[in-house]
């Protein structure tokens, strides 16, 4: 028994070197070879056929996340409230509902991609444009966020809301004042995560927005680029060097939203439970 | 809309509790006098804290509780259809048995219950908060650190702290569900103090599984077992001439 445990330990150790190693060569790669790339002229020049620029996929990424955060935040946010505070937690409708938002957060995303295409630029006649493919996204992260607001409202203890409750408080004020703030660092570091989601996706864009890399756009009608789709632009147009660029500041960009996840997730609980956990 | 004016004698006529099919008060009837300490008392199970909780109705909020019997608390019917729940429970307050300060700084925990009811004014609160902290015998410990979370207290002090967050809603009658069985004798022994102080001003129910803590503290005893109130009556009267044989056997510890 004792040698099948050590052995045991010996199979995990030899599994993790393996994630580590995968990882590791991941990011040294894209950076050894994206790094000697980048410069200031392709991140914010003006785009020119020979010198291609990440500007109109900056901006682009910018307004997608602005806008998909708008949309499914408050949405996810509320949807979750109702769930959790305003449903029997075992009634057949919220394991319905859970079911549900775990199949649509586990659906490929190119699903997505053709459901926005269908609807935004078939449907409506928008044609491609950074609306349609913001709300797209908004939807496909709208799961997520409920699912993990969920779980966040969930592990509140109970106690504290029979205290406020105890003291004749009323339900939107025990959501709001109690139940909200003690859940806020699960939830904004849910929130930033999906916001990592809306960064990283391509498919769901190639069907939505067109892939205009050569134009900042000028509404949120026009269609547009992000930083994902240029990469996979450039590598396709012979310019792997600037699709190497353009991976090095996705990844730093993905990188910096994680830690600020971790960042502000660690301030919310510092300012609510203080020094006691 | 029903008040909660002048006395704040509680009485409960042919109560009964079920939990689904489960039946878990047993025809209670009982009257608790005003201005005193009283007791519930029971093997684990027996029903004492679901009947505290008929008081500031938080069994409302378990699903598949349901109830019949008149309950009043100074005349009022608390399930009266113009009586506002909320209202009741500003006046019944109640403190729990594991301490439930909320995340937030002393200060906040004891405003909470004025700001629900719009007390802005920072001298108000101020006030308000020192003399509840002060009631609750726990100011000259905490004076100095208002402002630091209350999570990083002890946990007698936590529970001091719940019990004048209640007293800041100026309530008329406490419900306490064995608020000393997760604290030390020197906590306990602050809180029975300070029991005996607020029964000046306040109708106390307190749920305890410590006889001495019984004897010591309360006016009134009542004796529960599987559901049912067996035995009611002045606390020295039951601790020392039972007159049913169960209650007997319960307190001189042979069962339960
Ligand atoms: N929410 C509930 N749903 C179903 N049954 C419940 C619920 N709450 C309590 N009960 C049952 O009702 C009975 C009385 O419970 P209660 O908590 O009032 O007992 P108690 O006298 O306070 O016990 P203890 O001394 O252990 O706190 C128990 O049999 C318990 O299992
Ligand atoms: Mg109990």
């Amino acid at each position: 028994m004792r040698k099948l445990y050590s052995a045991l330990k010996y199979v995990c150790i030899a599994c993790l070197a393996i994630s580590l190693i995968a990882l590791v060569a991941v990011v040294a790669y894209v950076l050894i070879n994206g790094i000697g790339n980048l410069s200031f002229n392709l991140v914010f020049g003006e785009y020119k056929p020979d010198a291609p620029t990440l500007l109109p996929a900056l901006v682009g990424t910018l307004e997608l996340v602005a806008i998909a955060a708008i949309i499914a935040v408050p949405i996810g946010i509320a949807s979750a409230i109702f769930l959790v505070e305003y449903t029997n937690n075992k009634g057949k409708f919220v394991k319905i509902v859970g079911i549900a938002t775990e199949t649509l957060a586990g659906i490929p995303s190119i699903v997505y991609g053709l459901f926005g295409y269908l609807i935004f630029v078939v449907a409506f006649g928008w044609g491609y444009s950074l609306l349609g493919g913001a709300i797209t996204l908004a939807i496909m992260i709208l799961p997520t966020i409920v699912r993990s607001t969920q779980e966040s409202l969930l592990s509140v203890q109970g106690g504290l809301r029979e205290g406020a409750y105890a003291l004749g408080t009323s339900k939107v004020r025990t959501i709001f004042k109690i139940v909200l703030p003690s859940a806020a660092g699960g939830i904004v570091t849910a929130i930033i995560l999906a916001i990592g989601r809306v960064v990283s996706e391509s498919a769901v864009l190639i069907l939505t927005i067109g892939m205009v890399v050569n134009k900042v756009p000028e509404t949120l009608m026009a269609p547009g680029t992000s930083l994902a789709l240029d990469i996979y632009y450039f590598a396709n147009h012979g310019r792997p060097d600037e699709a190497a660029a353009t991976a090095v500041v996705l990844l730093i960009l993905v990188m910096l939203l994680n830690l600020l996840a971790g960042w502000i997730g660690n301030l919310i609980k510092k300012s609510t439970y203080g020094d006691a956990k | 809309m029903n008040e909660f004016i002048g006395s704040m004698d509680i009485t409960a006529k042919g109560c009964n509790l079920y939990y689904g099919d489960f039946h878990a008060l047993k025809d209670i009837n009982i009257e608790i006098p005003e201005k005193q300490v009283t007791a519930l008392i029971g093997p684990s199970g027996c029903g004492k804290s679901t009947f505290l909780k008929i008081f500031n109705r938080m069994n409302d909020l378990v699903e598949g509780c349901r109830m019949e019997g008149e309950y009043r608390i100074g005349g009022v019917d608390i399930f009266d259809k113009e009586t506002d729940v909320n209202v009741l429970r500003k006046n019944v307050g109640m403190v729990f048995q594991k301490p439930n300060p909320f995340p937030m700084s002393i200060y906040d925990n004891i405003a909470f219950a004025p700001r629900t009811v719009g007390i802005t004014k920072r001298s108000e609160l101020d006030e308000i908060v020192e003399r509840s902290l002060r009631r609750a015998s726990i100011w000259d410990e905490v004076k100095d650190r208002l402002r630091k979370n209350a999570l990083g207290m002890s946990g007698g002090q936590q529970q001091r702290l719940c019990i004048a967050r209640s007293l800041a809603a100026s309530p008329k009658v406490l419900l306490m569900d064995e608020p000393t069985s997760a604290l030390d004798p020197i906590s306990t022994g602050k809180i029975e103090e300070l029991m005996e102080e607020l029964k000046k001003d306040l109708t106390i129910v307190i749920v305890t599984h410590n006889m001495q803590q019984a004897t010591r503290i309360a006016d009134k005893t009542a004796f529960f077992l599987l559901g049912e109130l067996v035995e009611y009556g002045n606390t020295d009267d039951i601790f020392t001439s039972p007159r049913d044989e169960r209650t007997e056997r319960y307190i001189t510890g042979r069962f339960g």
